[in-house]
């Protein structure tokens, strides 16, 4: 049977379920858990059928190739320990979309709940059966993900909302370690794939990175496990709805750190690094987390530190760093997710039932619900450790194993007392949880009357329940070959000896456990009446609070010392901070000299051309010009501006670049019109202000620093390009253009061969950009309002308003239309002219100077004349342009001409070309270039037209506002009630 | 001498468009930025070296000889950025209207400096 596909399959299938479920009404509560429940059972098949093929250590494997030049690859493994991990989680998973089928309430929507959860199965899946690292990884922050998504499921609780911030933000940090971790061992093994990590341990714990590594593994594991000293972000992921405590925060997301542990010990583990390191972090959490259970007042408080505790019982066993202590942590992780989940439901029925999860308020649930209170009962038993019952074997394992000698420190030869210890408060929270809900006297004054729930509801924790029972009276055959094979896909072929009876004789194990009983039993009566005084929390240490430390570095490191960085670092000022990028760009500059510098001088290969100095005398000459002037005579600035352009362009084609002189030229033309249409926008620029004394010194100091850094730059430049410019050239890529612009690309113009064909890409990437300017721009000036002070018309306009209204025989308007009468004439039959002078530069464009920008924009010069001759109401009257649409047809030619490369088996934009013969025009070149030109025509046209009507079209409304108001207050005037 | 003249036009260029940048009106700024961009561009297609009279559009239809047209690429290169920097200019000019229009002050920082 093709089981590789079973797992992509399995691994795919929660995640469209997800997609599904998300799409479904919100108050589909039952068809959610069928979609839910349906997708976990089918899985649960497929492992059900693979089950044989891993069983005795084999492997499923499946892989697609990504980019293994990276060693990036999808792929999928699954040995024993998978399986038994991915049955875990389909299988609790299974239970609990049942039991939230009740537990929600109709209120909730049911589509977020359903959905998320299916995209974290679908994301634990992918951690246990990943076969590659980083692909692990990517699993591993999903899984942080969709955790914070559902901790803050009911968003409108803010305990919900930090609590979920707290998880993600200390689980996907540690992710991010993990993932640095991830990195070295690759770089360590040379690969990220798993099997040759394991089989790479001797390398890995050689090697001088191998402490580095380690930690940031561990960091990534220990955080997800809520490990000392990060364990606090989970009391506080218990705001989650309780279905989500159950799967996420006990059975399956808290146990993907243990379960990187244990997969990775192979590689990993087996120095004293990981002995001390994993073993002191998994015993301090185990004691920590039983010590503090005992004091919760919160039901799921106490279930979630108790969980802390066995985590840390876990950590500390694959921490042991023997093969028995593995066994032991994997045969815990089982029977920690039975017993734990079957008590957060019973949690979550009695917070349902009741309306309180308080224990100081619950008392003699035993009456009202004994159904519940039985399973509970049990349930607590086995996470006491009670014989008979699964907690008891794998708990017997763990004191056996403690009792082994390791390094035979003082902590090794105190480890069995200290985890007796902490084992008697493991106890004493378990009696806790019996005895003060349970029984007592009935409790009174509860939000509601308390009664047994739904049988659905009951039954995934019964079911749970009777594995706990079942797997803790007769394990070898029940629990028996999962573990073997889950053990042996960890610890190859060697096994330890190990063995799974209920009596094994009278053993010191024995001697603890019964300890641990009679000694948790004497610390629960000790510690009654502090626990009845309703002090939340145990003495002295409650006022340790992880959270609150952790809520204070956040602040300190994220806000406090972020906003005195900006103090100090930052300006808010737009001019300091062109200062120091003009500096810091002239320093670097600079930097290279003292290495370099060599004086070398190859002369200058031209001869003195007196046209040409002459030519950049008057562009020197404009450059400097429109810098003084270009605060008070903003006209003159704009002339000069175009000056230097025209220097610039003449130069361009002295310079053999007619491509460039063309676009230059035509540039030059749409921005002057473009700058002219906003200077009617601008304030008016008072020459005399007579500044305060202090002020003038300011600013004088702040101009002469100014002009120096300017002259800094401008004679560096200078400098830069006459030292290049006389060296002879180096063999650049300009060869391969040269060379095969008319072989490879059929065009003769280079140029533009380069721009269509040979960097088509970068061309649609920029054409993209022009695109996406020209929205911006209109997009701005649709919300466009302009200072009050430039609201009316202007002088020269009411100025000739002012003469048409005097004389009765004109209309308003008209001396505009005299004085444009002629000019309108010309540039009204010049639109052919310039439309065929348009087409005429996009189809030589191959070859000869010319091309789709140059006659996009000459094309929206075209426009753009029409529009000043004639005026935007004429204009748009009498011709549909509609710019949007050039863009659209542009860019999807663009696109299309790119794609249809694909169709011939070819990369992505691979151009085409032949010629053909025509009787009067000649050959004509038919290159698939050309369409790529067009669209990158069409696009010009459409974007410089859409920005300059927008600037245009302000005018007009401008015009129209005060009129506008005028009018609106008129209308409102006979409706306000007469005085 | 070619060099020295040209080098001297960008050197101003660039200088004039410094000094535009680094001041206070959004209108200098704009001026600038333009200027600026000639210098750049200037110098780019510096950096191909200059040639006269040899433009790079193939004379025959065959495998074009590198000594004997102008550098291509640099040219390709600038005439992308001129189209960009129209592009840019647009945005920019229209950014300064709108904060204009809500400021009330064609200041850089969007207010009048406390003199």
């Amino acid at each position: 049977m093709p089981y590789e596909s079973f797992l992509i399959a399995g691994l795919l299938l929660p995640f469209v379920g997800g997609c599904v479920a998300a799409l479904l009404p919100t108050n589909a509560r039952n068809a959610e858990a069928w979609l839910a429940g349906t997708v976990a059972l089918i899985i649960l098949a497929l492992l059900a059928s693979a089950y044989p093929r891993i069983v005795d250590g084999g492997v499923i494997r499946f892989t697609v190739e990504w980019i293994p030049d990276l060693g990036l690859d999808l792929s999928l493994r699954m040995d024993g320990f998978a399986w038994m991990f991915s049955t875990l989680i389909t299988g609790i998973g299974f239970l609990v979309v049942l039991y939230a089928r009740y537990y929600m309430s109709p209120s909730d929507p049911a589509p977020r709940f359903f959905s998320f959860l299916l995209a974290f199965m679908g994301a634990m899946l992918g951690i246990v059966l990943s076969g590659n690292l980083i692909q692990l990884v990517f699993f591993w922050e999903l899984t942080s993900l969709f955790s914070f998504l559902l901790i803050g499921y009911w968003h409108q609780n803010a305990q919900a909302r930090d609590g979920a911030r707290i998880a993600l933000i200390i689980t996907s940090a540690g992710g991010l370690c993990l993932f640095a971790g991830v990195l070295i061992v690759g770089h360590i093994v040379g690969s990220y794939d798993l099997d040759r990590v394991l089989a790479s341990g001797e390398a890995i714990r050689a090697h001088r990175l191998y402490v580095p590594g380690l930690v940031l593994v561990l960091l990534g594991a220990l955080t997800k496990s809520a490990q000392f000293p990060f364990h606090f972000w989970l009391p506080q992921a218990m705001a989650a709805p309780t279905p989500v405590s159950a799967y996420l925060h006990s059975a399956t997301m808290v146990k993907a750190g243990v379960f990187l542990l244990i997969r990775l010990w192979p590689a990993m583990g087996g120095t004293q690094e990981w002995l001390w390191l994993v073993g002191s972090a998994g015993l301090i959490t185990f004691i920590l987390g039983a010590f503090f259970a005992v004091f919760q007042q919160d039901l799921k408080g106490l279930l979630a530190y108790s969980t802390i505790s066995h985590l840390g019982l876990i950590t500390l066993l694959t921490g042991l760093d023997t093969p028995l202590g593995q066994v032991a942590a994997i045969f815990h992780i089982m029977n920690h997710a039975t017993f734990k989940a079957s008590l957060f439901m019973a949690a979550g029925i009695i917070d349902h039932e009741c309306g309180t999860r308080d224990i100081r308020r619950l008392s003699g649930l035993w009456r009202s619900m004994p159904i519940t209170a039985s399973l509970a009962m049990v349930a607590a038993a086995a996470m006491a450790g009670v014989p008979l019952l699964n907690g008891f074997l794998s708990k017997e394992m763990f004191f056996a194993e403690t009792i082994e000698v390791h390094d035979n420190s003082i902590v090794d030869q105190a480890l069995p007392y200290a985890v007796t210890l902490a084992s008697m408060f493991t106890v004493a929270y378990s009696l806790r949880f019996i005895r003060d809900v349970f029984f007592g006297p009935a409790s009174t004054e509860l939000p509601r009357t308390p009664h047994e729930p739904p049988f659905l509801m009951r039954l995934p924790a019964e079911l749970l329940v009777v594995a706990c029972l079942i797997i803790g009276i007769v394990p070898a055959m029940t629990i028996g070959p999962i573990l073997h094979a889950a053990v042996r896909a960890v610890l190859g072929s060697t096994l330890p000896k190990y063995s799974l009876a209920v009596w094994h004789g009278f053993t010191p194990e024995l001697l603890m456990s019964i300890v641990a009983m009679a000694g948790g039993v004497a610390v629960y009566f000790a510690l009654r009446p502090y626990l009845l005084s309703g002090i939340e929390g145990p003495p002295v240490l409650r006022h340790i609070n992880g959270r609150r430390i952790f809520e204070r570095v956040l602040v300190t490191v994220s806000w406090r010392f972020a906003r005195w960085l900006e103090n100090i670092l930052g300006t808010k000022r737009l001019q300091t901070q062109l200062q120091l990028l003009a500096v810091f760009a002239l320093m670097a500059g600079l930097l290279p000299l003292p290495v370099r510098w060599a004086v070398t001088d190859y002369g200058s290969a031209s001869g003195f051309d007196p046209v040409f100095a002459l030519l950049w005398a008057v562009g020197v000459s404009c450059a400097l010009g429109a810098a003084y002037q270009a605060k008070f005579h903003r006209v003159a600035a704009l002339m000069l501006l175009g000056g230097a352009g025209l220097v610039t362009c003449i130069s361009f084609i002295w310079l053999s670049a007619p491509d460039l002189a063309l676009t230059q030229l035509v540039v030059e033309t749409v921005t002057t019109v473009l700058l002219l249409l906003g200077l009617r926008w601008l304030p008016r620029r008072i020459e005399k202000i007579s500044p305060t004394e202090r002020s003038a010194g300011t600013i004088r100091w702040r101009r002469s620093l100014d002009f120096v850094i300017a002259a800094c730059a401008g004679v560096g430049l200078a400098t830069l390009a006459y030292v290049t410019m006389v060296r002879p050239a180096p063999d650049s890529i300009s060869r391969f253009f040269v060379e095969n612009a008319y072989t490879q690309g059929g065009g003769a113009n280079i140029v533009n061969v380069i721009l269509v064909d040979f960097r088509g890409f970068d061309t649609l990437g920029e054409i993209t950009v022009l695109g996406v300017v020209a929205l911006t721009v209109y997009a701005l000036l649709r919300r466009f309002r302009p200072a009050p002070e430039s609201i009316p018309i202007p002088e020269q306009q009411q100025a000739q308003n002012v003469y048409d209204d005097r004389h009765p025989d004109r209309q308003k308007g008209d001396t505009l239309k005299d004085a444009m009468a002629t000019p309108a004439l010309m540039m009204a039959l010049l639109f052919p002219v310039i439309g065929v002078t348009a087409l005429f530069f996009l189809l030589r464009g191959h070859d000869l100077p010319g091309g789709g920008f140059v006659a996009g924009i000459t094309m929206a010069v075209a426009f753009i004349v029409q529009y000043m001759a004639r005026g935007t109401i004429w204009v748009e009257a009498h011709l549909r342009v509609l710019p949007v649409r050039w863009m659209g047809v542009g860019l999807l030619m663009a696109g299309g001409t790119g794609i249809a490369a694909w169709l011939f088996s070819r990369p992505f934009l691979t151009s085409y070309f032949s010629y053909v013969e025509t009787p009067v025009i000649g050959s004509i070149p038919l290159a698939s270039a050309l369409l790529f030109d067009i669209s990158v025509f069409s696009l010009v046209v459409g974007a410089t037209v859409l920005m300059l009507i927008a600037l245009a079209h302000q005018s007009m409304r401008s015009h129209r506002t005060p009129q506008a108001r005028e009018a609106r207050t008129r209308e409102a005037a006979p409706m306000k009630p007469a005085k | 001498m070619m060099e020295i003249v040209l080098s001297i036009g960008i050197g101003a260029l660039a200088g004039s468009g410094v000094w535009l940048i680094l001041r206070p009106r959004t209108f200098q700024v704009i001026i600038g930025l333009s200027l600026l961009s000639y210098a750049v561009n200037l110098f780019i297609v510096a950096m191909g070296r200059l040639r006269t009279e040899a433009p790079p559009v193939l004379a025959n239809r065959a495998v074009g000889d590198p000594t004997q047209y102008a550098d291509p690429l640099p040219q390709a290169l600038v005439l992308t950025a001129i189209v960009i920097g129209f592009a840019t200019t647009a945005l920019f000019l229209t950014v300064l209207l709108a904060s204009r229009g809500l400021t009330g002050t064609d200041h850089v920082d969007g207010q009048e400096p406390e003199l």
